[in-house]
C-alpha cells in the first residue's frame, strides 16, 4: 500500500479506531480463502495495478476507466465509518474514497435504470481461493444496490484505507463500501459496474436466500435465522482475551437518520 | 490373530501423557489469547479452538474401534482419556461462551440457547456428555455393567449434534466444515457396516480354521 492523499469529510463517526493491523489482518474476501486470515496470507501475488472498470448497462456513456484516471478526477475524502460483519462483529475505518453517485454521473444513467450491479474479478492464478477443488462461491461474486442506496451520499467507491491505496486484502484497487449494510455488500477489486433496470442477483442471496437478502441492512430487530444480530463484537478492543465487550447493534448501523427513509414503507422484516 | 496393544508397562505413563499432551493446545491458546497473539478477535478464536479440539477428540476417541477391527491396532486403553479430554474442551468452550463471549448476561445468553438450533445442539452435546463422563471411572463400569454400555451408545447421538453445533455455526459449508462433515460420516458409518462385517468375519474364521487343521 502507497500514500494517498484525502481530505477530511464530514462523515466521520467518533468512535475509536479500530488498528490497522487488525483492518488489514481480520477479513472475509473468499477469493483469498474462507478463514479471516488467508486474505492477509494469500493475497501477495494479487495484482491490482494495472486495473480498469467497465462500467455500462443503461447508461448513455458506457466508459471503461482506468484507475489511475478514477484517483486523479474524483476528489478523495477521509471518511471514518463503522463497518458492522453479518457475522455479528464489527470495526471502525477510516476509509478513502469518493461518492458512487460521482462515478454514475459521469456515465449518465438512462431513466429505466434502477439497479447498479457490481462484479469482483476473477483471477484464479492470484487468488487462491478461486482454485482448488471446493470452492464456496460460484465466481466472480456479485453484489448490486437500488439506484437511490447507490446514489446516497454515504455510499462510497474506497479506493485506501489509513492514508493509504488497499491493501490486497482489504479489496485493491477499489471496492465499494455502504455503512449501513453488512459488510458483505461491500464488494472488492471491482472490474465491472453495470446499471440495470431488474435487479441484480447477490452472490450470499442465491447463495442462502433465507438467510441473506438483497437488501442486507444493519438491523438488531431482525436475527439472522441461525444467530443473533442484537449485539455484536467491537474488533480491537480491550487487549488479548479480556476487556472486549459486547455492545448493542444500532439500526441502519447507526446510520438512520441518513438512511431509513429510503426504507419507508417497506417491511423490513421481509426485505432483510 | 490377536490385534497389536501397546506393552502393558508403558500404559499407564503413556495414557497421563495423552492427558498432558491433549490438554496442550488449550493451554497454548490461552496463553496466546493472554499475550494477545490471537488476532482480532481473540475470544471467538480461542472458543473456536476449544470446540473444533472437543470435536477432534471425540473423533478420535471413535476411531479406537475401527483401528482395532481393520488395522488389528488395540488402543483402547486410550479411550477414556480421548473421551474426558472432549468433555474437558467441552466445558472450557461453554465457559468461555458463557463468560468472555457473552459476558454473563443471562437474559441474553437463555434466549439464545431456546431460539437458536446450533446453541440447543451444542448444549445437548454438553449435557449429555456429562452423565459419561461421571461413569467414566472402573467403578462406575463394574457398577453398571452392560447398562454402561447402552449408556455410553450415547456417543452416537453426543458427535453428530456436536458436527452440526460446528456447522450451523458457520456462515456457510466451507472446506473444514466440510473436512470434518466427512470423517463423521465415516466413523459413523462404519458403525453401520459393522455387525455385517464381524459377522462375516466370525463366519470365515468358522470355515477357515477346520481346513487349516490338516
Amino acid at each position: 500500500a502507497a500514500p494517498l492523499a484525502a481530505k477530511p469529510s464530514a462523515y466521520k463517526v467518533a468512535d475509536k479506531l479500530t488498528p490497522q493491523k487488525d483492518v488489514t489482518t481480520y477479513n472475509n474476501f473468499y477469493e483469498f480463502g474462507t478463514d479471516k486470515s488467508d486474505p492477509a496470507a494469500n493475497s501477495g501475488k494479487f495484482k491490482p495495478r494495472p486495473w480498469t472498470i467497465e462500467v455500462g448497462g443503461l447508461v448513455a456513456k458506457p466508459q471503461t476507466i482506468d484507475i489511475e484516471t478514477i484517483l486523479s478526477s474524483f476528489p478523495m475524502e477521509e471518511r471514518v465509518y463503522r463497518m458492522r460483519c453479518v457475522e455479528a462483529w464489527s470495526m471502525v475505518i477510516p476509509w478513502i474514497g469518493f461518492p458512487l453517485s460521482a462515478l454514475l454521473d459521469k456515465v449518465e444513467p438512462l431513466g429505466n435504470a434502477k439497479y447498479v450491479a457490481f462484479q469482483t474479478v476473477v483471477r484464479p492464478e492470484e487468488m487462491p481461493g478461486q482454485s482448488g477443488f471446493f470452492q464456496p462461491i460460484n465466481w466472480p461474486y456479485l453484489d448490486g444496490l437500488r439506484m437511490d442506496e447507490a446514489r446516497h451520499p454515504l455510499t462510497i467507491l474506497a479506493t485506501g484505507l489509513y492514508g493509504e491505496t488497499l491493501p490486497n486484502q482489504n479489496g485493491a484497487p477499489i471496492r465499494l463500501v455502504v455503512p449501513w449494510k453488512y459488510g458483505f455488500k461491500g464488494i472488492k477489486s471491482i472490474v465491472k459496474i453495470t446499471l440495470t433496470e431488474k435487479q441484480p442477483p447477490c452472490t450470499w442471496n442465491i447463495l442462502a436466500p433465507n438467510e441473506y437478502g438483497f437488501y442486507a441492512n444493519v438491523n438488531p430487530k431482525v436475527d439472522h435465522p441461525r444467530w443473533s444480530q442484537a449485539t455484536e463484537r467491537r474488533i480491537g478492543e480491550g487487549s488479548g482475551l479480556f476487556g472486549g465487550k459486547r455492545i448493542d447493534t444500532l439500526p441502519f448501523n447507526g446510520y438512520a437518520d441518513e438512511v431509513a427513509s429510503l426504507y419507508s414503507g417497506m417491511d423490513l422484516t421481509k426485505y432483510y | 490373530m490377536a490385534a497389536y496393544a501397546p506393552p502393558a508397562r508403558y500404559r499407564e505413563p503413556s495414557i497421563w501423557a495423552l492427558y498432558i499432551l491433549g490438554l496442550l493446545p488449550g493451554i497454548y491458546a490461552f496463553y496466546l489469547g493472554l499475550t494477545d497473539q490471537l488476532g482480532a478477535d481473540p475470544v471467538r478464536t480461542f472458543e473456536h479452538s476449544l470446540g473444533i479440539w472437543a470435536l477432534r477428540f471425540l473423533c478420535l476417541g471413535l476411531l479406537i474401534t475401527p483401528l482395532r477391527d481393520l488395522a488389528r491396532l488395540n488402543l483402547i486403553a486410550y479411550r477414556r482419556a480421548l473421551g474426558l479430554l472432549a468433555f474437558y474442551y467441552v466445558l472450557a468452550h461453554f465457559t468461555i461462551y458463557l463468560t468472555l463471549d457473552r459476558g454473563m448476561i443471562l437474559a441474553s445468553i437463555a434466549s439464545d440457547i431456546f431460539k437458536r438450533p446450533y446453541i440447543m445442539l451444542g448444549m445437548l452435546g454438553l449435557l449429555l456428555l456429562i452423565p459419561l463422563a461421571l461413569t467414566s471411572n472402573r467403578w462406575s463400569m463394574r457398577k453398571l455393567g452392560p447398562r454402561w454400555i447402552t449408556l455410553h451408545k450415547a456417543v452416537y447421538i453426543i458427535l453428530p449434534a456436536g458436527l452440526l453445533h460446528f456447522v450451523l455455526s458457520r456462515k456457510s459449508f466451507t472446506l473444514e466444515p466440510a473436512f470434518y462433515t466427512g470423517i463423521v460420516i465415516l466413523l459413523l458409518g462404519y458403525r453401520m457396516i459393522r455387525p455385517a462385517l464381524m459377522r462375516r468375519k466370525a463366519d470365515k474364521r468358522k470355515f477357515v480354521q477346520p481346513q487349516q487343521s490338516h
